[in-house]
């Protein structure tokens, strides 16, 4: 046995964007655009993926069409045998650049919407954007790319869960993905005004399980539940270094986007290493793989084949330790500090401080 | 209803049947997943390509293979029209 075989690349091409969401998934300390890989970088990276046995390849950001080799690497990632997802905000995708994409062999574009409501969307994207995103999902239909949109879910938006689901329909969507709120980076520094409430996260999963059955057969649709609220925690990625890699806009593998957050690890990079070496050599990806790096009360429970004791990004984050159980987990001695997060939903809501790649954290 | 014999199973237009070499195995990718199949799987998958019939896919296989595979090929249609990997023709 070769040891693990990932299935998954997740490749931030940039973190130049111009939405300034106060969700993002990007670390708060973005790289800038002079320290991004080259594109013979980037080709060297989807070949080595594709060696490793990646399969699937997400061009992400950011925005991703702001490289303007994005077509030269979509048709190589193609070439190379990889399915590839571009992850855009829609803000840059002309009809001409659809067309080149499309000739370069990319299959499926991902748009994300930050609400139904117009104004709310563009009070979150801090940018206006809904117009330019409308245009982009009609080229994306016309042209015949495989279509999801993609909805991160928080206390503003949450409530009109149905007209969202509703609006990927008209916009023609094969998929939606719904994904709360994930408490990093970002969304950890705007966590108390992104937190629902627990009414709004219990209505939204029931208007969420009447669409799957109304849309089935026209638009798939998947639900990723807060964590906060559940009682265990989520199998991350099925678990640290089997199935998906990140590498960012500098080169760094991560084996989770956010990953970067665990300042007591140090991470290797495509431009030193190849990825196959990081992958089974690093300390990094081999720190948390298995379970033997396992504390109690992981190590003797029947769940950590299930979901590896939750994320090792959330541990750090929360408790200082990514070694620990994620304390999302009800048998965590640490739960406590999420549910004091859970408190936050029945305080006044906070101004965002929204994304910025240019120092400190935008406020609106 | 894709699974009735007459019916004319059809792969997800945004599914690619391809081989791994690394896995030795053909895979099937298709937005944001990928099924590892064996090579009947395969073979199955390749003759819904929306000019066969179910009956029509079966005594190709039924063929092929020198056996009864039609309780096979319809149990692995079922499956894969569940998770909406082919569709009606």
């Amino acid at each position: 046995m070769p040891g693990e075989i990932p299935t998954t690349l997740l490749a931030e091409l940039t973190h130049r964007c111009p939405l300034h969401c106060p969700y993002c998934s990007n670390p708060l300390d973005l790289i800038r655009a002079e320290s991004e890989l080259a594109t013979d970088d980037w080709k060297r990276v989807f070949t080595q993926a594709r060696e490793l046995g990646v399969l699937q390849l997400g061009l992400s950001g950011g925005e991703p069409l702001l490289r303007k080799d994005l077509e030269e690497l979509a048709a190589h990632a193609r070439r190379e045998g990889l399915y590839s997802t571009l992850v855009t905000s829609g803000l840059g995708l002309t009809r001409v650049r659809a067309e080149r994409l499309k000739e370069a062999g990319l299959e499926h574009i991902q748009i994300s919407i930050q609400d139904s409501d117009p104004d709310v969307a563009e009070r979150i994207a801090g940018v206006r954007s809904v117009k330019h995103k409308q245009t982009a999902a009609a080229i994306v239909r016309e042209l015949g790319f495989a279509f999801t949109v993609n909805v991160v879910l928080h206390r503003a938006n949450l409530d009109r869960l149905g007209e969202i689901i509703d609006l990927a329909a008209d916009l023609g969507a094969d998929r939606i993905e719904l994904a709360n709120t994930q408490y990093y980076g970002w969304g950890l520094l705007n966590r108390s005004a992104l937190m629902p409430t627990r009414e709004q996260v219990e209505r939204s999963r029931e208007v969420a399980e009447r669409a799957i059955q109304r849309y089935r057969g026209r638009m798939q649709i998947t639900y990723v539940l807060p964590d906060y609220y559940e009682p265990y925690p989520k199998a991350c990625y099925g678990g640290w270094g089997k199935l998906y890699l990140v590498v960012t806009p500098n080169g760094m593998v991560l084996p989770c986007h956010g990953a970067t957050q665990i300042t007591t690890m140090q991470f290797d990079e495509v431009r030193s290493h190849s990825l196959e070496w990081i992958w089974r050599e690093s300390a990094a990806f081999r720190a948390f793989r298995g379970d033997s790096w396992m504390k109690e009360p992981c190590r003797s429970c029947p769940r950590k084949a299930t979901d590896f004791g939750g994320c090792r990004c959330q541990a750090f984050a929360l408790t200082g330790d990514a070694a620990n159980t994620d304390p999302v987990c009800t048998l965590s001695p640490l739960r406590r500090v999420v549910d004091e997060a859970l408190t936050e939903p029945s305080r006044e809501m906070p101004e965002y401080s929204y994304r910025s790649i240019a120092g400190e954290p935008v406020r609106a | 209803m894709i699974v009735a014999s007459d019916s004319v199973p059809k792969l997800w237009r945004m599914a690619r049947l391809q081989f791994d070499p690394v896995r030795q195995r053909p895979v099937l990718l298709y937005p944001e997943g990928a099924v590892l199949l064996n090579d009947t799987g395969a073979a199955i998958l390749e003759l819904c390509n929306g000019s066969h019939t179910v009956a029509q896919i079966v005594t190709i296989l039924n063929d092929r293979y020198q056996a009864d595979v039609s309780s096979d090929v319809t149990e692995y249609l079922s499956l894969m029209a569940e998770r909406e990997l082919i569709r009606a023709g």
